[in-house]
């Protein structure tokens, strides 16, 4: 599904990925662990499209096509999705609008006619009780005033609205309580399908604990140093991200 | 020429044409009105068209309006306008009272409105001025008389018409009066327009203005509006401003406040030339408020100046003034406001902000604060911003399949959409947020036949 070939960013002309090589399958769960600064923010915004980075070499397919030669909203409506890291808030935008419009372009994208009001909200509905979003908040702008713990239920809400080929959950965990953090990770497991891949971006093991990975990719210092099975993130868990410097070094 | 000389010779034409026209102007008049005029005069020859040097107006060079040639009509056109041919565009077709005014002059054909409150009186103000003189003498510029402003002293000096509402103490009208302004004509037009609008003591009214063009000469209106809220009277005043681009207007309103008394204002611009609004409140009653909104889009050359003038007179009054633009291609905004908080208004509440989006290199915002606070208990405010999109929120977007003019548009919208939930019509409120998208989107009509722009 995903296949990234020795890529190479710069931010700033700063260089913060080093040659990342990466091969995601359908069905799929890939956990990015790594230290603050490894680059792990940059390969999920590399990937979602955000056009602040220089690629410096290497490419990106997903599903056979150049990754990076499309717009972040194509590369949406091709079924790739990105849980934000901080989700932005937009005061004016109102939810129910912004989700409308987003369902309906990737409908349009495939051909499909819109969905009718009642359709639309029967879904919403569906969805918002999935994740256990209060109905309240889809009344209100885009993230605006929303807790963290919102913003983040709100992310992978709307993951469930568009139903994403490839998933990639950007320090979803990050800032939540593990009421919140299991409510997150069933929303996620609930999506399992044979034909999705997921991308979990996280620097704590603990999320894993819910949401099982059939990879542990380790990213330090802009490459991935190591690749190893689910266990691999309860090891580095236990011996820190130090045991990597040495064990690398 | 110089500068200056050019300035004086431009202030002296209209000097002198005032002295050639003295005679028909009181004739198309009335006593009320003509007794005015020379005082006016003079107060306008002493300052002339306001320059760049003149401190008010130093972001809006009016001199290339003022200089070119117009026809000015000192008496009553008697002409035929279709109303429906007026909403032909997108004015809001609205439930409300209509009456339409022509080149500054109420249309004598406008249809009684019969269903009005006992007591309520609309019409043109040269009429009531002349037949009923007890409901305009005590107002008529009696806020706009104290202005230094030499272009209200020259309309002061010019006016021969214009909308006049009466509303009694404690008579609440319930249907917005929408006031059309139509500017049309085959050769450019010089207008002078007079509005007064009274609004007695616990009495609630709203009205549209809605300033259009029908044809595509280059148009001059030098108007001012004066208003006067009764104690505890509750009023709102939308102006929606959607002409050719070649029309150019000077609006210079005035509001005098009672004790307990609520006002909004709320002004948007969306095709037009040159356009200055001067805004004046007096807060003269303890306990009134006044809500003071505005938002233009602009684009090509057209220029839009807002400028308020709020005083807090007495203590215990608010205001609060949230002024957005949204500046495209090369066109050039300003927002100047001005709070003054007079000695003993204490417990003042005086809130003002300007957010600006430029979406090109080349369009240029002005913004000017300016607070003068003679009190020492109030609570005063004031914010400006000048940026672009927000790059954050657009990426947002379009990470969620939403193509990029798309998602441009929405955050456009978003941006206006804190005035436009400030208006307390529903109706209005949904038609100028339409109003609005189609502005954004560029499909909003410039009236008939405004391809030219």
């Amino acid at each position: 599904m995903l296949t990234i070939k020795n890529l190479r960013v710069a931010v700033e002309g700063k260089e913060i990925l080093k040659g990342i090589n990466l091969e995601i399958k359908a069905g799929e769960i890939h956990a990015i662990m790594g230290p603050n600064g490894s680059g792990k923010s940059t390969l999920g915004n590399v990937l979602a499209g955000k056009e602040e980075y220089e690629i410096l070499e290497g490419e990106v397919f997903y599903e056979g096509e150049d990754l990076l030669e499309l717009s972040p909203e194509d590369r949406a409506r091709k079924g790739l999705f990105m849980s934000f890291q901080y989700p932005v808030e937009i005061p004016g935008v109102p939810m129910v609008n912004f989700i409308k419009t987003s369902v309906n372009e990737h409908r349009k994208f495939k051909g499909l006619e819109p969905l009718t009001a009642g359709e639309f909200l029967k879904l919403m509905r569906e969805k918002k009780e999935m994740v256990h979003l209060d109905s309240q908040l889809t009344n209100r702008s885009v993230n605006e005033g929303f807790s963290g713990g919102e913003k983040k239920k709100n992310e992978i809400f709307q993951m469930a609205m568009l139903e994403p080929k490839l998933s990639i959950l950007d320090e979803t965990d990050s800032g939540l309580d593990i009421d919140a953090l299991k409510i997150v990770a069933e929303g996620v497991n609930a999506l399992k399908h044979p034909e999705r891949s997921t991308i979990v971006i996280t620097h704590y093991q603990r999320l894993l604990d819910y949401i099982i990975p059939d990879y542990v990719h380790v990213l330090y210092q802009g490459k991935i140093v190591k690749s190893a099975g689910k266990e691999l993130a309860l090891e580095l868990e236990e011996k820190g991200y130090d045991w990597l410097k040495t064990h690398t070094l | 020429m110089t500068l200056t000389a050019n300035k004086i010779a431009l202030s002296e034409k209209y000097t002198a044409l005032f002295h050639a026209n003295r005679a028909k102007l009181d004739e198309g008049s009335s006593d009320l009105l003509n007794r005015m005029r020379d005082i006016a005069l003079k107060r306008f020859e002493k300052t002339g068209i306001p320059g760049f040097k003149n401190e008010n107006y130093k972001y809006t060079n009016l001199t290339r309006v003022f200089d070119k040639e117009y026809q000015h009509l000192f008496e009553y056109e008697t002409i035929d306008v279709d109303l429906n041919e007026a909403f032909r565009c997108d004015v809001p077709q609205l439930d409300t009272d209509v009456v339409l005014l022509v080149n500054g002059w109420y249309y004598a054909k406008n249809q009684p409105l019969t269903d009005l409150p006992k007591g309520v009186v609309i019409g043109s103000l040269r009429q009531v001025a002349n037949e009923r003189p007890e409901l305009v003498q005590d107002y008529l510029n009696r806020q706009a008389g104290l202005s230094d402003d030499p272009l209200v002293a020259l309309n002061t000096a010019f006016a021969q018409d214009g909308f006049f509402m009466f509303v009694p103490d404690n008579v609440v009208v319930e249907k917005p009066i929408q006031v059309i302004n139509l500017m049309r004509s085959e050769e450019s037009v010089f207008a002078t327009q007079r509005n007064l609008i009274v609004a007695g003591k616990n009495s609630q009214a709203k009205v549209i203005f809605c300033d259009h063009t029908m044809s595509t000469c280059d148009f001059l209106a030098n108007n001012v509006t004066e208003a006067f809220v009764g104690q505890d009277a509750v009023v709102d005043v939308y102006t929606i401003q959607n002409q050719n681009n070649q029309a150019n207007s000077v609006n210079s309103a005035f509001y005098k406040q009672g004790a307990n008394s609520n006002l909004l204002t709320n002004m948007a611009t969306l095709h037009g030339g040159l356009i200055r609004n001067n805004l004046n409140i007096i807060l003269d009653g303890e306990h009134a408020e006044a809500h003071m909104y505005g938002m233009s889009f602009t684009d090509k050359k057209q220029h839009v100046d807002n400028f308020t003038n709020v005083e807090h007179a007495k203590p215990n009054c608010m205001s609060n003034q949230v002024y957005k633009n949204v500046l495209d291609e090369d066109s050039v905004g300003a927002f100047a406001g001005r709070i003054h908080v007079v000695r003993d208004a204490q417990k003042t509440n005086a809130f003002q902000r300007n957010n600006n989006v430029l979406l090109t290199d080349s369009a240029t915002m002005n913004t000017k604060p300016q607070l003068i606070i003679d009190a020492d208990d109030v609570k005063c405010s004031h914010g400006a911003t000048v940026g672009q999109i927000d790059e954050e929120a657009l990426f947002y977007l379009r990470a969620r399949g939403i193509g990029e003019a798309d998602a441009r548009l929405m955050l456009m919208n978003a941006f206006a959409h804190e005035v436009i939930q400030e208006i307390r019509v529903e109706p209005l409120r949904d038609r100028i947020d339409e109003l609005v998208e189609k502005r954004l989107k560029g499909e909003l009509s410039r009236c008939h036949s405004c391809d030219k722009n």
